[in-house]
């Protein structure tokens, strides 16, 4: 019997999606495009939260608020704060890095959910706007990113609204982006590829992931909350009309602590991935490696209060989350001797990429520590809410974070454009950007121990001198971001031509061309159960063929 | 990217939407946990101004409880119709479904009127209506899923015995509105 096959070949695709550079420009739903579009949206976020950020600083060269007024210093601090981590660091971290790599990882040609995937995306630039626009219309809210009641309150109401409803816009594109994640990493994976085979980065995903759909919702909760008694003056958290400022306080952290994994987490991930591939090693103790993002997530649920120390916490509830988040050292240690340990003994190409993760390490560890300290219950009732906090922040978000992130671009670029970035310039940059950073953020912690209290335009002139260092550094963490954006721009149209895979990587990204075509592979995804197989000698791995598949039988001959 | 015939995963394409609705679920089940967790802890720390209580008028209210109880099994029987092809079965439970969340949605504007308090009355007043109209939301809310599969499941509509999805969806999201009263009427009415 004979079946007859329908020809597949000469069927005319509709194609209803935009093509070269106008599909970022629209609702597109290929998942490359979209991390491309949540990549350079962050990008532009950051560079206007550094703007404010220098306006911050250019204000505390002196002790006198004489650069800008108090109340334009409040916004910006606030602005700072809203923008840097809502609209550039996590956008980037989990939505660009995210969403450009799981498909890839599990094998898929896209997310769970493309539609759903655009929708978060496409929540992001009006929140932003909105937001920053609010500075112009009727002032910007002044509370700080932490919108702390009774504050958030007595300060100009229609900008605190306004802040509300973009954080809330900001948050729902956070949770549609987990629920994706979630539903990609576990439902989407290419038939043969378990679990435990998956790069670090779905691991992380995963958990970070968990962690937004499980305490966004709470701080959603409480900003509806807050906005019922800006605009109908009920008291939830009005002290004045026999409510509670401190619960709000426990739900904001429920979601903050975790914030702070939901901008890290995924950082972690990314080294993970970048570190092997640089140091020809294979990731030591993948099996630890999840187990402590699992544990971190579990914890990370579990810790918030650690925030509340000074609000009239009992003394049980300081115990418990002083023992808990010590407790957070463990599994954030596996990780940091894991990465120590691929490094040990591999063959480590010092490239921008490379500098910028081991630079991670550094600060991270530095931060870490200071978390530490932070959790003890009599030294942080020493240091709240001075600038000891504000360094620990910055040294594991811009140290941790925004690290990787400069490294995730320089390792991944190739992959994005098929060209390379100028190494010469990335280098530079690097330099800039470590010198800068310490230069801005390691006073701070001396600044806090000597009691100089944050949020505050004014300070006492005994430390001066300190302040004009952190300036000088800030200053140079600005002129760092002129040769990222001369190279990269200059890269995208005259680069060294990357070829599909300059770095020899053995993850599923590569194994595609560059950049990888609209479904990521012409033909059948690979099967990559050994992501980090480096370390076989080079005569047994041709990195040359096209599928995983044929990669691992060849590497097992 | 669309999925057009000629890939090769065509066909193949797990069905993923159900799991991202319950994963939606548990983040809007937070929401509420936060709520709630809110609430208690206001109850346990923040005595009332004199002259206010947290008594509330029950019988209406447990009604209520029923009503929602009761759209539940009739949505599951809405469902099982379907299932079996039973088109014409599927879409009367549907309306009495549709039906009962009004009617529950009917007796809570009752209750609001009849209340003694308002809004902005004291801690407890505010909670109560920020709890119940947050619930009645979703209620509400349900309640127009619930017509959208009703107008989906006519003949050749895009509800069918062999492609549910939105009948199941709508059920999943109706079966976690009722739970979450059953918690809200417990903490709030009962305790």
């Amino acid at each position: 019997m004979t079946v007859a096959t329908p020809a597949e070949t000469d069927l005319q695709r509709p194609s209803l999606q935009p093509e070269g550079w106008l599909r970022y420009f629209s609702f597109s739903l290929d998942h490359k495009v979209i991390g491309i579009q949540y990549l350079v949206t962050g990008f532009v976020f950051y560079l206007i939260g550094g703007a404010l950020a220098g306006v911050i600083r250019t204000e505390l060269v002196s002790p006198m608020a004489d650069f800008v007024s108090r109340e334009t210093y409040n916004e910006v601090l606030t602005l700072h704060g809203t923008v840097m981590i809502f609209l550039w660091i996590v956008p980037v971290v989990n939505g660009a890095f995210g969403n450009y790599l799981i498909p890839f990882y599990v094998g898929a040609r896209d997310m769970a959910f493309p539609r759903l995937n655009a929708v978060a995306f496409w929540m992001i630039p009006p929140a932003g706007i909105l937001l920053i626009s609010s500075h112009f219309l009727t002032g910007s809210a002044q509370a700080g990113w932490t919108a702390y009641p009774p504050l958030s309150i007595t300060t100009p109401a229609a900008a605190q609204v306004v802040w509300i409803i973009s954080v809330l816009l900001l948050g729902g594109s956070s949770i549609f982006g987990a629920i994706n994640f979630i539903a990609t990493v576990l439902k989407m994976r290419r038939p043969g590829l378990e679990l435990m085979n998956l790069p670090m980065f779905c691991w992380a995903m995963l958990g970070t992931s968990i962690l937004v759909v499980l305490s966004t919702p709470v701080l959603a909760g409480a900003l509806i909350l807050l906005s019922f008694d800006i605009i109908a003056h009920t008291g939830f958290f009005n002290p004045a009309l026999g409510g509670n400022a401190v619960v709000y306080q426990h739900l904001f952290w429920f979601y903050s602590h975790p914030a702070v994994y939901i901008m890290v987490l995924p950082a972690f991930g990314l080294v993970s991935e970048i570190l092997p591939v640089h140091a020809r090693k294979p990731l030591f103790g993948y099996t630890t490696m999840v187990y402590s993002i699992m544990g971190i997530v579990f914890l990370g649920l579990i810790v918030w209060a650690h925030h509340m120390f000074t609000s009239g916490t009992p003394p049980w509830m300081r115990l418990f989350f002083t023992i808990a988040t010590s407790f957070i050292a463990v599994p954030t240690g596996i990780k940091f001797f894991n990465w120590l340990a691929t490094l040990w003994g591999g063959r480590i190409a010092l490239n921008s990429a490379m500098l910028f993760s081991c630079a991670f390490i550094v600060n991270f560890v530095f931060g870490g520590i200071t978390g530490i300290t932070l959790a003890q219950v009599p030294f942080d009732i020493h240091v709240h809410d001075t600038y000891y906090v504000v360094g620990h922040f910055h040294y594991v978000v811009y140290g941790g974070t925004v690290f990787v992130i400069f490294s995730s671009i320089y390792h991944w670029y190739p992959k994005f454009t098929g060209r390379l970035l100028n190494e010469d310039l990335g280098r530079l940059h690097f330099l800039l950007t470590f010198l800068g950073f310490n230069l801005c953020f390691a006073p701070h912690h001396w600044l806090g121990l000597n009691g100089m209290p944050r949020r505050v335009a004014e300070y006492d002139p005994q430390f001066t001198f300190w302040n004009q260092v952190s300036s000088v550094g800030a200053l140079l963490m600005a002129l760092s971001t002129l040769p990222f954006l001369v190279n990269v721009l200059w890269s995208l149209f005259r680069g060294r031509l990357a070829g599909d895979n300059p770095w020899n990587a053995l993850t599923p990204e590569w194994l595609t061309s560059s950049p990888p075509p609209v479904e990521n592979w012409p033909g059948e995804a690979p099967l990559v159960e050994h992501p980090y197989g480096y370390g076989i000698p080079p005569g047994h791995l041709d990195v040359g063929v096209t599928t995983g598949q044929e990669l691992w039988t060849g590497a097992r001959r | 990217m669309t999925h057009d015939a000629t890939a090769p995963h065509a066909g193949a394409h797990p069905d993923a939407r159900l799991f991202g609705l319950a994963t939606f679920l548990v983040a809007d089940g937070m929401t509420f946990a936060g709520f709630f967790a809110a609430y208690l802890t206001f109850r346990a720390v923040n005595p009332l101004p004199p002259g206010s209580s947290y008594e509330l008028e029950l019988a209406l209210p447990t009604l209520n409880t029923v009503l929602l109880l009761l759209s539940s099994y009739t949505f599951h029987r809405a469902g099982r119709n379907l299932l079996r092809d039973d088109r014409a079965g599927c879409r009367t439970w549907l309306l009495l479904t549709a039906l009962l969340g009004g009617a529950f949605l009917a007796g809570q504007m009752v209750e609001y009127f009849s209340l003694p308090f308002g809004l902005t009355d004291n801690l407890f007043a505010s909670t109560f209506y920020a709890l119940t109209g947050f619930h009645g939301l979703h209620v509400t809310l349900g309640v127009i899923l619930i017509l959208i599969v009703w107008l989906q499941s006519r003949q050749g509509g895009r509800v069918s015995a062999a492609t549910p999805f939105g009948l199941e969806a709508a059920e999943l999201y109706w079966h976690f509105v009722d739970g979450i009263w059953v918690v809200l009427y417990g903490i709030l009415y009962l305790l």
